[in-house]
């Protein structure tokens, strides 16, 4: 397959700053009628004049017509998911999101309510979330669900701050102060732990690529809180002792967290229940179709099992047989994570998806996830420099981390290479969280969602590049030529003295030399 | 599975089975079944996960979700005064024109290249916001005010290496919970008595809790009950006379007409972009900021993305970056600052988007008018018998409290009556503010015009005749 002549647009688009021509006006404003004017005057007498703004904000004048054209021309500058085939970006479900999921959420039935509204207003964005937990239930084999952290970290934190609380309402707060985790685990698990006060102890994989469950063992202790763990971690490789972890850490009295951000190869096939966990979350941005959004909103669908119902943050959602309330007399409640009650148009997006799917569906997108993923795992074994390392002839489930190591060590060209030279061809290809482990590392997760056609589109530019690096490793060195700007200069980005965060620090440090 | 009729549905092409057959021959595999081998049969879920039966046809859903959605009542069919960290403000249209394109949409995390117009966006976000509130850094968005309040005074504790904030006892009940919740067990937070009169902090009490444990001092301008805080420059003197930090949360549609904080001596600055572009979304339409002066040691301590520009490898052309990767837990894991990863980076786009419209003038109108009318309707309400408002003396913006306690009738009752004639009344303060039983927060902004004042305003003297 011969790869398509890509090129992405290239508007050498402005900073928003320049192009301010003074006088100039995007939106008018509500006016105030005169009835209003005569009543009160300027409004801004009843200020103090110590706290009036004296100089007004510099931001730039615009047109509306040049505002609307600046952010169309940066979105043209933006490679969406819906543009290529997004496979590159291992680890994070870039999947299709349905456009009638988008419509609905874009409904004013959805967009214009108010999270104060009377309940009895409110009933059927209540029932959006209600069902939506019953569905993570029966997903997940756990018994309730919190739908208010806004993204996969956030729920990690909420699963850490049940731990805290639970432990604190036995007794044990002050002696239980580790949290366990995985290297191939997101590094949120290890983080968010680290911010509720936790000692973090990461165990690191054997040869096979899973957990080194003899250090677990010799990890476990009365000062053991919990663990927080992915499964498949970021290798793909589905870890078959995963309830003899989960039995290791509550055997010392810890809760056990499962990290499901990523649960597409398995929706349907096992559940954290059966594994032993006592916690787990789902990123409706992931696997539930809903979209990235450049970075969020989000949502991390929070679930745990009845002993801990009366953790989970306030309010849920209930049903009364009659209607939906908000319940907030959780006992051990550790309060709130998120104002409100989480990204709402995510829910309700979620929500759209599974309905569509359907068990079967669900069933489907998972066994098909599985088939891609097995299939680039067998085209990229034989793309020359690449490899996929642990667990040789085992099937993964749905992604992989694989290796450049030997095309660096035989042409020089690194992953970030590889990487910059995909975007002349329309692609993105992700390296790893750090630390890399694996060396020189790319992860591919090539969901449901892309024919294929596609994939095999995809696969032909990883192999032509590789090819190209044997014959002309400056040619990917130089890479990218097709992309919207060239080579970055990192010099700026860790000198205090240099880096320019905003428009006006720019001014000021590099103004003048322009 | 092998008697079922094949399920090929609309997201998932690879279904057709000819292509499953040809791409299980090139694995080498008689099923899928077969790629699950690593699951013992013990982890094996064999039951039927009860959900409902497909419903493939996309009008057939459009159709069930509508039905649902039909049983709300929005703000836009009805008359609504609900603020209380989620308002109701005009969104331009240019601004769902942005956030809805597929390519911002449905982007993630690509890098500088092929996601160039991603990073450009937030860095021109960071750069307007860093306009409206005269500082040098912002962050690209985190959750929400809470998470960026809470961000804020760890930060403020990673600075001075103290492990305690005062916090105004005015400040937003979801702010506290999240910020106790986020703290907890790392750093106390204690709160600061407000004056019942003008419902600013008392500063004696500030000046009396403030100890070398104390990290900064954190309140909010205009409070979450709507009043300006007039003694911002007393309060940070007080904090930086102690070796602290001033950390402020503050309305960002305020700042056309009402001094930045970084004016009053605010190190920290926090608060969110909803207003700034975003519908209500039933409280999903929440985004965070935080923003301090270009100082390294304010700079590494943030948790979240920075990005910068940068030149390129082509004259006269622009790249943009990360700022200090290695500071984030995404760079370092447990070893970074607190943790990243995604958030709410579409609103900041659209944020952006709204400050590129708006300009100062917009943004001096939408202050001026927004005081304009809130005085408007303190006054219409304070005409009526019985009522107490503003319940506090200090000038407002936005919001204000209504005291209801003196007409017998509480704001259950009143909201009510209020909801039969289509008005949503203001949120009842009581349950989270025991000495504001009775009280209701009510929001007026620009979008409200003198009739939909004047008819709350007959609405409520005829519930409470």
């Amino acid at each position: 397959m011969k790869p398509r002549a890509f090129h992405q647009a290239k508007w050498d688009e402005e900073v928003i700053f320049e192009l301010s021509a003074k006088g100039e006006r995007g939106i008018i404003v509500s006016p105030v009628e005169k009835g209003i004017e005569d009543e009160v005057g300027d409004g801004i007498s009843a200020v103090p004049d110590s706290l009036r703004r004296k100089v007004p904000p510099a931001l730039p004048e615009i047109s509306q017509m040049r505002v609307l054209k600046h952010y169309l021309r940066l979105s043209q500058h933006t490679l969406g998911a819906d543009l290529n085939v997004d496979i590159g970006q291992g680890t994070c479900t870039v999947k299709y999101n349905p456009k009638i999921n988008d419509a609905l959420a874009a409904s004013p039935k959805a967009s214009e309510i108010h999270p104060l509204q009377d309940e009895s207003t409110v009933q059927g964005a209540l029932e959006i979330i209600y069902r939506t937990d019953l569905f993570m239930r029966e997903i997940s084999g756990l018994d309730r669900f919190s739908f208010q952290p806004a993204s996969g970290s956030a729920a990690i934190l909420a699963m850490a701050s049940i731990i805290q609380a639970w432990h604190e309402s036995r007794g044990e707060g002050k002696t239980r102060d580790e949290v366990l985790t995985t290297i191939f685990s997101h590094p949120s698990d290890a983080a968010a732990a680290a911010v509720k006060g936790y000692k973090v102890v990461t165990i690191y994989q054997t040869e096979d690529g899973l957990p080194d469950i003899e250090a677990l063992k010799r990890a476990v202790s009365a000062r053991t809180a919990g663990l927080l763990i992915t499964n498949p971690e970021d290798t793909g490789i589905f870890n078959p002792k995963i309830d003899e972890i989960t039995g290791i850490v509550r055997a010392a009295g810890g809760l056990c967290g499962y990290d499901q951000a990523n649960a597409n190869g398995i929706l349907g096939v096992t559940r954290a229940r059966e594994a032993g966990f006592d916690m787990c979350f789902f990123n409706l941005h992931k696997t539930f179709g809903t979209p990235h959004g450049c970075g969020g909103p989000a949502c991390g669908a929070l679930g745990v099992v009845r002993e801990l119902t009366d953790y989970l943050p306030v309010p849920v959602v209930d049903f009364d047989g009659e209607k939906y309330v908000l319940r907030r007399d959780l006992k051990h409640t550790i309060g709130k994570v998120r104002s409100f009650y989480g990204v709402f148009p995510a829910i309700l997006r979620a929500y759209a998806w599974i309905m569509s799917l359907g068990e079967r569906g669900l069933r489907e997108a998972a066994n098909v996830a599985v088939l891609n993923n097995n299939y680039v795992l067998e085209k990229i074994k034989k793309i020359r420099g690449a490899s996929a390392p642990f667990a040789p002839g085992r099937h993964r489930i749905e992604q992989v981390r694989y290796s450049w190591e030997t095309l660096t060590k035989d042409t020089g060209v690194t992953t970030e290479d590889v990487s910059l030279r995909m975007a002349d061809f329309g692609f993105h290809l992700w390296s790893s969280h750090h630390p890399f482990i694996v060396p020189e590392p790319f992860t591919i997760e090539p969901t449901e969602s892309y024919s294929k056609t596609e994939i095999d589109e995809y696969l032909a530019v990883l192999k032509q590049i590789s090819e190209e690096a044997y014959r002309d490793p400056a040619k990917v060195k130089g890479a990218p030529y097709r992309s919207v700007v060239h080579r970055i200069d990192q010099a700026w980005f860790d000198d205090p003295a240099k880096w320019a965060i905003t428009w006006r620090a720019y001014l000021k440090k590099h103004g003048n030399s322009d | 599975m092998s008697d079922e009729k094949p399920f090929i549905h609309p997201y998932i092409p690879n279904s057709v089975p000819g292509v499953k057959e040809q791409m299980l021959r090139e694995i080498g595999v008689q099923s899928v079944d077969e790629l699950y081998a690593d699951i013992p049969e013990r982890l094996r879920f064999r039951g039927r996960m009860d959900l409902p039966e497909p419903m493939p046809s996309e009008a057939a859903l459009k159709r069930h979700v509508e039905t649902i959605l039909s049983r709300n009542r929005s703000c836009a069919e009805s008359l609504s005064f609900l603020g209380g960290g989620c308002w109701p403000h005009y969104v331009p249209a240019v601004c769902d024109e942005i956030n809805r394109r597929s390519e911002f949409l449905t982007a993630y995390a690509g890098e500088p290249y092929e996601d160039h117009g991603r990073f450009q966006a937030l860095f021109e976000y960071e750069s307007l916001m860093a306009e409206l509130l005269d500082l040098d850094v912002v962050n690209v968005p985190t959750f929400d005010w809470c998470q960026a309040a809470s961000t804020s005074v760890r930060m403020a504790g990673r600075i001075t290496k103290r492990n305690e904030a005062l916090v105004a006892d005015t400040a937003g009940p979801d702010r506290l919970r999240v910020m106790q919740n986020y703290c907890r067990g790392v750093m106390s937070l204690v709160p600061v008595r407000h004056d019942p009169a003008t419902g600013g902090m008392d500063l004696e009490d500030l000046a009396a809790k403030f100890t070398d444990r104390t990290a900064a001092v954190y309140f909010e301008n205009p409070s979450y009950l709507g009043f300006l805080e007039t003694q911002g420059t007393q309060a940070s003197g007080i904090a930086h006379a102690r070796g602290g930090l001033c950390v402020v949360g503050v309305d960002p549609v305020s700042l056309g007409v009402i001094a930045p904080p970084s004016h009053y001596g605010a190190d920290i600055v926090c608060g969110d972009i909803q207003p700034l572009g975003m519908h209500m979304n039933f409280g999903g339409g929440q985004a965070g900021f935080i923003a301090t002066r270009d100082d390294e040691r304010f700079v590494m301590e943030y948790p979240s993305r920075l990005f910068g520009i940068a030149k390129t490898a082509v004259e006269g052309e622009w790249g943009f970056g990360d700022v200090a990767y290695d500071r984030t837990s995404f760079g370092v894991r447990e070893k970074g600052k607190e943790f990243v990863g995604t958030a709410a980076a579409l609103w900041g786009i659209t944020a952006g988007v709204y400050l590129a419209l708006m300009g100062p003038q917009g943004m001096r109108e939408l202050g001026q008018h927004i005081l304009q009318k809130s005085q408007y309707a303190i006054k219409k309400i304070a005409g009526l018998p019985g009522m107490k408002v503003p319940r506090f003396s200090s000038p407002h913006f936005k919001e204000f409290v209504v005291d209801f306690t003196a007409t017998g009738r509480t704001v259950a009752e009143v909201n009510r009556a209020l909801l039969e004639r289509r008005i949503f009344g203001g949120a009842d303060l009581g349950p989270d503010f025991p000495g504001l039983r009775g009280c209701a927060l009510f929001c007026v902004t620009e979008v409200h015009t003198k009739n939909d004042i004047d008819a709350l305003a007959a609405a409520l003297e005829e519930v409470l005749r």
